[in-house]
């Protein structure tokens, strides 16, 4: 089979790994719709979503009705209705740019998975092979790079709209997007600069990161620095990258884009059915990379835990089971994707837990502590690391 | 009045930082996550109705299953909304119950002008129209949602009581007065 698809031009392989990334990655942001419903029911001690069924599911005796109470098919009910309502566009739109914006949000939301590696596996050789759709090394840079596009989706969104409330929300959009990304690739810096020692090829990578961060415990010494995971090593770093995510990716407490209080819906006011479904799944599909991208930077990415990499864990498996094909690529691949969206679905809890917790700031204090908190402290931070890191490895 | 000045005291740099409360606050929400929900689902649970409650107003019968009311038209007079109206009509004389001379011939109540007030109940001399329990009313036409006098008996019910008013009335007069 494996033999089948490598005979395929390099441009359909391509395409065949793309269309499965995007596969997973929107129905993985459609149920996380669900889960933000059903999250925030049981914060607010209520039962949330219960009732949608589809009948042979009923017929199940004990699961089907867990299913129901779970409100799984309201994802179902969710897209269903999305797709099937009235599409309206309202007259006073320009509605080129109108129609425009809602895939423009889409692409850079789903671009900027190609370069984030979601798992490995072992080659022939035992070495550790990233599963990636292009493995680039300005990695980061292309993330950074690609996500800020999205802001002109929001941009154009609230300019095309035609309305008071939507071009606010796109000002604000565009101010709060381009203010917390300062500090948020100042604060990424500083683990960049531990991997790129002098003497070793330069990359932005993030599969080289997680390499990183993949190395087993060896007394104590220096060379068990490898298994500690950045956000234990630089947890000021993790932390702006943290509360910059929160803002890049409009969530809770930095959520006053939407702030529905005082902007009804922002740009999205005058969006309805499927063109505003593409929106919310362009945000969550930003969470999903942005917290990929936390993970594989600060926490290990598809190591289970520190000191104890991909390789030792299927090492392990291997030994205890004696199974042939707990080694097989395709075993190994899974068990570290499973490992990695495990780590990112707990992440997108936190994102959810938060929303929960925190209230939304002014945004005024948004501004604040972007640029006299975050900026400072992670330049500060940058420089903290920069002289430990010489005096480490010069 | 003695006003006392309270110093404000100023944050401490964990406070400033705010991170401490955002630990507080997601313990709390953990909890919250947890905790059993405090809603009611409601078309399979309904809540407890109190005692005193004032839901649609009704017409009940008496143990013997009399009717209670004898069409006095107190409660169409006292409504303010003025969503009572009563038909009075006589018992057929060869009725058992022919000593209390009048029943309602039609009693329609229309809920889409009732407002709940209880006002018919208060003034009802006979104990006839109660509001009881039932506090939702729907329906597809205006036409459903008046309340005639079968409809209003069959949400009524019995009312336990052991007055017999009429009873007794008829016994006195054909036994003389017990007084």
């Amino acid at each position: 089979m494996m033999d089948f698809f490598f005979q395929f031009p390099v441009w359909l392989q391509a395409a065949i790994k793309g269309l499965a990334v995007i596969l997973v990655i929107f129905p993985i942001a459609g149920v996380c719709s669900m889960a933000e419903r059903k999250v925030a029911a049981w914060v607010q001690d209520r039962p949330g979503p219960n009732r949608a069924i589809v009948p042979w599911v009923a017929w199940i005796p004990f699961l089907g009705k867990f299913l129901q109470r779970l409100g799984i098919f309201h994802v179902m009910a969710d897209g269903g209705k999305m797709l099937f309502k009235e599409d309206s566009t309202p007259g006073h739109v320009n509605k080129f740019y109108f129609i425009a914006a809602p895939l423009l949000a889409m692409v850079p939301a789903l671009t900027t998975v190609s370069v984030v590696p979601f798992g490995a596996y072992l080659s022939d050789a035992g070495a550790v092979v990233p599963l990636i759709l292009a493995n680039l090394d300005v990695g980061l840079l292309a993330v950074f790079a690609i996500a800020s596009l999205s802001v002109y989706s929001l941009i154009l969104a609230g300019w095309a709209s035609n309305s008071k409330y939507p071009f606010l929300g796109s000002v604000r959009a565009s101010a709060q997007l381009i203010s917390y990304e300062l500090s948020m690739t100042i604060s990424i810096l500083p683990v960049f600069l531990w991997i790129n020692a002098p003497g070793t090829t330069g990359t932005l990578g993030l599969a080289r990161v997680v390499e990183f961060q993949s190395g087993v415990w060896q007394g104590l010494n220096a060379a068990s620095w490898g298994g500690v995971w950045f956000g234990f090593l630089m947890p000021v770093s993790a932390f702006i990258f943290l509360v910059c995510l929160f803002a890049e990716t409009n969530r809770q407490p930095f959520d006053t884009i939407e702030s529905e209080a005082d902007l009804v819906g922002s740009f999205h006011t005058e969006y309805g059915a499927f063109k505003w479904g593409l929106f919310f799944v362009a945000e969550y599909s930003h969470m999903i990379v942005g917290s990929g991208i936390f993970m594989l930077l600060f926490f290990g990415g598809w190591n289970p835990l520190p000191w104890l990499p991909l390789a030792s864990v299927v090492e392990w498996v291997n030994h205890l089971t004696g199974w042939a094909f707990t080694l097989h690529p395709i075993f190994v691949g899974v068990l570290s994707v499973a490992i990695f969206l495990g780590k990112v679905l707990a992440m997108i809890f936190f994102f959810m837990a938060i929303r929960w917790t925190v209230p939304r700031f002014r945004y005024d204090q948004v501004m604040r502590i972007g640029w006299r908190v975050l900026l400072p402290l992670s330049i500060a931070n940058l420089l903290f690391y920069a002289v430990a890191i010489a005096l480490i490895q010069k | 009045m003695a006003v006392i000045k309270l110093e404000r005291k100023p944050l401490t740099l964990a406070e400033r930082t705010y991170i401490p409360q955002i630990l507080r606050g997601l313990r709390t929400t953990m909890k919250h996550l947890v905790a059993p929900a405090v809603t009611l689902e409601y078309p399979e649970q309904r809540p407890e109705i109190p005692p005193g409650y004032r839901g649609v107003p009704t017409l009940v019968k008496d143990p013997n299953g009399r009717e209670k009311c004898v069409s006095c038209q107190l409660c169409e007079f006292v409504c303010p909304p003025k969503a009572i109206r009563i038909t009075p009509g006589e018992i057929a004389p060869d009725s058992p119950t022919a000593h209390v001379e009048k029943a309602p011939q039609a009693f329609d109540i229309d809920m889409l002008r009732c407002i709940y007030c209880g006002l018919c109940q208060e003034v009802c001399p006979e104990e006839a129209i109660w509001l009881q329990n039932q506090y939702s009313m729907s329906g597809y036409t205006r036409e459903e949602m008046v309340n005639h006098k079968d409809r209003l008996y069959e949400l009524g019910g019995t009312l336990p009581d052991q007055h017999h008013k009429w009873d007794k009335k008829k016994a006195a007069e054909e036994h003389g007065n017990a007084h």
